[in-house]
């Protein structure tokens, strides 16, 4: 499989978020690019892994990509199938999940996430699906991982709403918060993009961490909202194996629906 | 002595929906009573509130043929696919039609969502929950309020009961009587049931009372809070049930298209939902070839014994 073509963005995306599974234990998992991560991850860096699913699976194994949250594959051979009250309550209210992924239309400096409305809250531009499980997440599971796309769009200097809470305004804020009322989570850890991997620095603000094979600095500057934290040495993200590549067009991607 | 509950969907529908009624077609994905959905539709039932935490396809097509008056959900979207353009249409006030008003809004996270059904069920008047703190959410919707815990003074979030007029659930099989069993995704079945005044249960296949008392630990609920027991093979297309067949992908893709224009989507329902008088027409329709490409090949449980006590 050497010499195969070069990672695609997404690809250099799921890699890098099943990079940031390693060792981990219990992964709430989204549908679309993180599904693909946690299940690389579990083949690879992480194979003790716990996949949870909102719609009320524990300990999945799905034998084939997912299209949907609740596709039966996620079902038939996992440990444990429950009600939705059990999973929002034992589960992650009770605090057993280490990881949780999220995404969304719009992120702040402070990892804090839209998905509810573009414009107005009662005349929206554009009406997006809202919280789900997302808000509940972001407060609960013990750390978060964001994957989304860089645009102008996305990464913005202000919210439209904050559907689900990240640092707040800064890590003292947040700190204050999460001990005040009790949350589970210390909120968002990393954010893995397109072009690069960031991670959250003592102020509770989003800084450069790597940048992807082929991006530049100025393709991060260009498509974030603000000034982004950039520190003098940036290494770069480790690139795909061979392996990690053979595994998504292979085996978990093989339409390449996702990851193309 | 028990009592056969079991009637068709046509009589189910018109004995236990009524317009400016509550309704929660409830199903996680998995077991979504379209069968019921639709016979409201050609009943044109209107002002209805529609409860569901993701409403799906099922209600894109309620709003579209005018069923629905106000949404209460927590999450809006095209499972897997995108968005639910029947619904965008009535609010985004860009989108709206002329003639047309925008649809009253109320909703939740996922965990405040199936927590109004619970409470609801246990007729308390809120159940508190961790979420929604720092986020706008309880801004836009003051149905989500503080509440102090009175050991401590602890402050969490709180939602209250929801109480549905009827409740619709689709599941695997059940008894003349409701006695209903389900496996796979169970959604809130159980809870948004026990929260109705009026259950109508609908499923794949009626079984003897003897199957059900043989797997006790698989009822989710007792025919004791159902009104009606509709019968209704492939009843959840185009979503899915556990074991018997899978979630029509292609369909929820194809409803992407039709769903982006208003005239499309109108064609849709006069061809699949008032142009057939019921669902067993509405397979027919299809070819029992075309439900063949959905069904999956057997993954059974093994048993368990429960052993005999006299």
């Amino acid at each position: 499989m050497s010499g195969q073509r070069p990672a695609s963005k997404s690809e250099l995306m799921v890699v890098a978020s099943a990079h940031a599974l390693t060792g981990k234990r219990v992964c709430f998992v989204g549908v679309g690019l993180p599904n693909i991560a946690v299940n690389l991850a579990k083949r690879t860096v992480a194979p003790e892994m716990e996949l949870v699913y909102e719609a009320g699976v524990f300990g999945a194994n799905p034998a084939r990509l997912p299209l949907s949250i609740g596709d039966p594959t996620i079902v038939t051979g996992s440990t444990a199938t429950v009600s939705m009250h059990d999973l929002f309550g034992l589960y992650l209210q009770g605090g057993r999940i280490d990881v949780g992924f999220l995404g969304g239309a719009q992120i702040d400096r402070f990892g804090n996430l839209n998905t509810t409305v573009i414009g107005d809250y009662a005349a929206p531009k554009t009406r997006l699906p809202g919280s789900g499980g997302a808000c509940e997440i972001a407060i609960n599971a013990k750390e978060i991982l964001v994957i989304m796309r860089q645009s102008t769009r996305s990464f913005v200097k202000e919210l439209d709403f904050r559907t689900s809470p990240g640092n707040l305004g800064g890590a003292i804020a947040a700190a204050k918060t999460r001990a005040a009322q009790g949350w589970g989570g210390s909120g968002p850890s990393g954010v893995i993009t397109d072009l690069g991997v960031y991670g959250f620095d003592v102020d509770g603000e989003m800084v450069l961490s790597s940048l992807h094979p082929g991006a530049t600095l100025d393709e991060v500057r260009a498509s974030i909202g603000w000034e982004i934290r950039i520190p003098q040495n940036v290494p770069a993200t480790p690139a795909p194996n061979d392996e990690e590549l053979r595994l998504i067009r292979e085996e978990l991607d093989p339409t390449g629906a996702y990851v193309s | 002595m028990s009592t056969s509950k079991l009637v068709d969907m046509r009589t189910a529908i018109a004995a236990h929906v009524h317009d400016g009624d509550t309704v929660a077609i409830e199903g996680f994905t998995h077991c979504i009573s379209f069968a019921a959905g639709h016979e409201i539709i050609r009943q044109k039932r209107r002002n209805l509130t529609l409860a569901r935490m993701t409403p799906d396809l099922v209600y894109d097509q309620m709003v579209a043929a005018g069923c629905a008056k106000k949404l209460i959900f927590s999450w809006l979207g095209n499972p897997g696919v995108g968005s639910l353009h029947a619904i965008r249409r009535r609010t985004e006030p860009a989108a709206l039609a002329p003639g047309e008003s925008l649809l009253e809004i109320e909703e939740y996270s996922h965990h405040g969502m199936v927590g109004r059904y619970v409470a609801g069920a246990h007729r308390l008047p809120f159940y508190p929950l961790r979420s929604y703190s720092k986020s706008d959410l309880p801004k836009v919707n003051p149905l989500i309020r503080t509440v102090q815990s009175p050991f401590g003074g602890e402050e969490v979030y709180a939602v209250p009961p929801l109480n549905p007029d009827v409740t619709i659930i689709h599941a695997q099989r059940a008894d003349a009587e409701g006695n209903v069993q389900m496996w796979g995704l169970l959604g809130c079945q159980k809870e948004a049931a026990f929260a109705a005044k009026r259950v109508i249960a609908v499923v794949e296949e009626i079984v003897p009372t003897s199957v059900i008392r043989a797997d006790p630990n698989r009822t989710i609920i007792p025919g004791l809070i159902v009104s009606a027991v509709v019968c209704e093979p492939f009843g959840a297309h185009p979503s899915y049930v556990q074991g018997s067949y899978d979630r029509d992908n292609a369909f929820y893709r194809e409803w992407d298209t039709i769903s982006r224009d208003a005239a499309a989507t109108e064609a849709w329902l006069q061809e699949w939902v008032y142009g057939v008088p019921d669902r067993t027409a509405y397979v027919a329709k299809f070819g029992a070839d075309y439900f063949k490409g959905l069904t999956p090949t057997s993954a059974p449980s093994g048993s368990v014994d429960y052993g005999d006590y006299r």
